[in-house]
């Protein structure tokens, strides 16, 4: 508990730093110093508090993703996007751009969904079907499953000249979030609350159909649940903000390394360290070419890719 | 009272379990025994409705186990398959809390605590009750694994093969506590077993198996015949009385 609150100030240290964070004069003496056009304490409320609110939300729901992701896939591996996930979630996007292009922001995140939810379903229907042989069969799959996906997005993307904007949804990047246009992401810190709520039901579901059965619950019905909050979560965060890869892969395991799979007790921990993590990353992305800014998915690809090698080099020595 | 009527399983045509009726007895322990493919396993599954069968009843104490609700069954009966490489890196103590859950709903009370506590003493884990279960032996995890069934507090109790893994001297402790489960707590115990000379010594009840089909039951000094056990495993067995007990003889 002491801990925890411990990892919560480190968090909120670099939300504060985030915000002081840019070209615009933002500091707290020119917040206090009374000027004509309150220009300081207008960009914090405008840009720099959506952004950071946006990166915490972000960060500790797609961590909290990925640790849900392991378990219905029953492997340590995997996360939305190396599900074919994101990329079900940005064909749907493609779709609704070119099928309704007035569709409000709202519309597109439930397209974006049930894209999602569908190319999550395909993935562990695949699974089912074939004899797995390794842990590694498992996220290879889903990688190719992503690729096929994202093959087909491409195309049309490429035949009606929108592939810009296909990257763009594609690579996060927090520089273009602004009041109005984030607050989709409240309904994913909502569904990390269910997560929360329906932890012990989780781990149970983490330890097989059979386990979970004995103990009086519908394995079915927490794996339906499960595949909700991956798919919407990850459809509302490629919406806002794009892919940010690695970090449903690299924040869970890491914490389960320390305190293990009791979600109950670990999805508190998830979700602090995976909003310092997407914190820090960003915050690392603004100030290494300042005044320019390195899109965040880099960033966290870079570090998350080097955590995820480790991980998988070391696996043999916790893997049971 | 476990009622079995006319239960089928069968995969691509392949009869795995044959039209079995079977009474298993209230009390004590009961084994079920077998060659290779007899449907031992896919039997104790489908009793403990993990398994949905294609055709009959299974009924435990007059509830019909795939039409009870799931979490009133699990307060009656407890099921552990063999195969329990789990991927969860759970504290023994968690495991065993968890098996609590159809009690406690994930709010353990006091109760429930106390239920944990005993269990934890009554398999010895109070020293590994804060280690990962990745981090144990085999025979520790299979502990922690029977402690956690044993936590659920269920009538009925039923093993598939718990003596997988284990050495003589693990295997020897646990049959002896499923032994003293029956006795001191007046549970059910119905095992999956390989060992036909564990399921001799220490089970009131034998049922032995063969092509999807119950071949023969009884108490062990009626099955443990030589005529029985080669017409079930097809390899010539004499059986012979040491101190009391019938060991059948196989190895040469």
């Amino acid at each position: 508990m002491k801990q925890l609150a411990l990892a919560a100030a480190a968090v909120i240290v670099l939300a504060v730093i985030s915000l002081f964070i840019g070209v615009s004069d933002v500091t707290p003496q020119s917040l206090l110093s009374p000027s004509p056009d309150d220009r300081a304490v207008q960009v914090l409320l405008i840009s720099r508090i959506p952004r950071t609110l946006a990166l915490v939300i972000s960060g500790s729901a797609m961590a909290v993703t990925g640790m849900i992701m392991q378990i219905l896939a029953r492997n340590r591996f995997v996360e939305p996007s190396t599900a074919g996930t994101v990329e079900a979630a940005s064909m749907g996007i493609l779709v609704v751009t070119v099928l309704a292009p007035g569709a409000s922001v709202f519309g597109k995140m439930l397209v974006a969904s049930a894209f999602a939810l569908a190319g999550t379903a395909l993935f562990l229907r695949i699974l089912q079907q074939i004899p797995l042989r390794s842990v590694l069969v498992v996220p290879l799959v889903g990688l190719m499953l992503g690729g096929v996906i994202n093959a087909i997005t491409t195309f049309f993307a490429y035949r009606l000249d929108l592939l810009q904007s296909l990257n763009a949804w594609m690579t996060g990047n927090f520089s273009g979030i602004l009041r109005g246009r984030y607050e989709l992401l409240w309904i994913s810190f909502a569904l990390m609350v269910v997560a929360y709520i329906a932890a012990d039901r989780f781990t149970v579901a983490g330890m097989g159909q059979d386990f979970t059965t004995n103990l009086g619950m519908n394995y079915r019905r927490v794996m339906t649940l499960g595949l909700i909050i991956v798919s919407m979560v990850t459809a509302v965060v490629v919406v806002t903000v794009g892919m940010i890869p690695f970090l449903g892969l690299v924040v869970p395991n890491l914490v389960r390394l320390i305190f293990g799979d009791n979600l109950r007790r670990t999805v508190p921990w998830i979700a602090l360290s995976g909003a310092g993590f997407v914190l820090a990353c960003d915050i690392i992305g603004r100030v290494v070419r300042y005044p320019y800014e390195i899109p965040i998915g880099v960033v966290v690809g870079v570090i998350g890719s080097a955590l995820f090698l480790y991980l998988l080099l070391r696996r043999n020595a916790y893997v049971a | 009272m476990i009622d079995v009527k006319g239960v089928t399983k069968a995969y691509d045509q392949k009869i795995v379990v044959n039209n079995v009726c079977l009474q298993l007895p209230v009390g004590g322990v009961t084994s079920i025994i077998g060659p290779n493919g007899a449907g031992k396993s896919t039997l104790l599954s489908m009793i403990s409705r993990l398994l949905p069968m294609d055709a009959g009843t299974v009924t435990v104490d007059g509830l019909d186990v795939t039409k009870t609700p799931s979490d009133v069954l699990a307060r009656r009966l407890s099921i552990l398959r063999q195969d329990n490489h789990l991927g969860s890196r759970l504290t023994v103590r968690d495991l065993v809390t968890f098996g609590r859950y159809p009690y406690s709903k994930g709010r353990p009370t006091a109760e429930d605590m106390e239920h944990v506590r005993k269990a934890l003493d009554y398999l010895n884990l109070e020293d590994l009750a804060d280690r990962f279960l990745d981090e144990l032996s085999g025979g520790q995890r299979q502990r922690a694994f029977v402690a956690m069934v044993l936590c659920q507090d269920t009538d009925y109790v039923l093993l598939d093969e718990p003596l997988n893994n284990l050495d003589l001297k693990h295997a020897v402790a646990m049959m002896k506590l499923l032994r003293r489960t029956a006795d001191q707590l007046g549970k059910t115990v119905v095992l999956v077993l390989h060992d036909i000379n564990f399921a001799s010594c220490y089970s009131d009840y034998i049922v032995a198996m063969k092509h999807g089909q119950v071949a023969y039951q009884g108490t062990p000094e009626e099955i443990m015949r030589p005529e029985i056990m080669r017409h079930l495993y097809e390899v010539d067995v004499t059986v012979q009385n040491v101190n009391g007990q019938h060991i059948a003889l196989y190895y040469a």
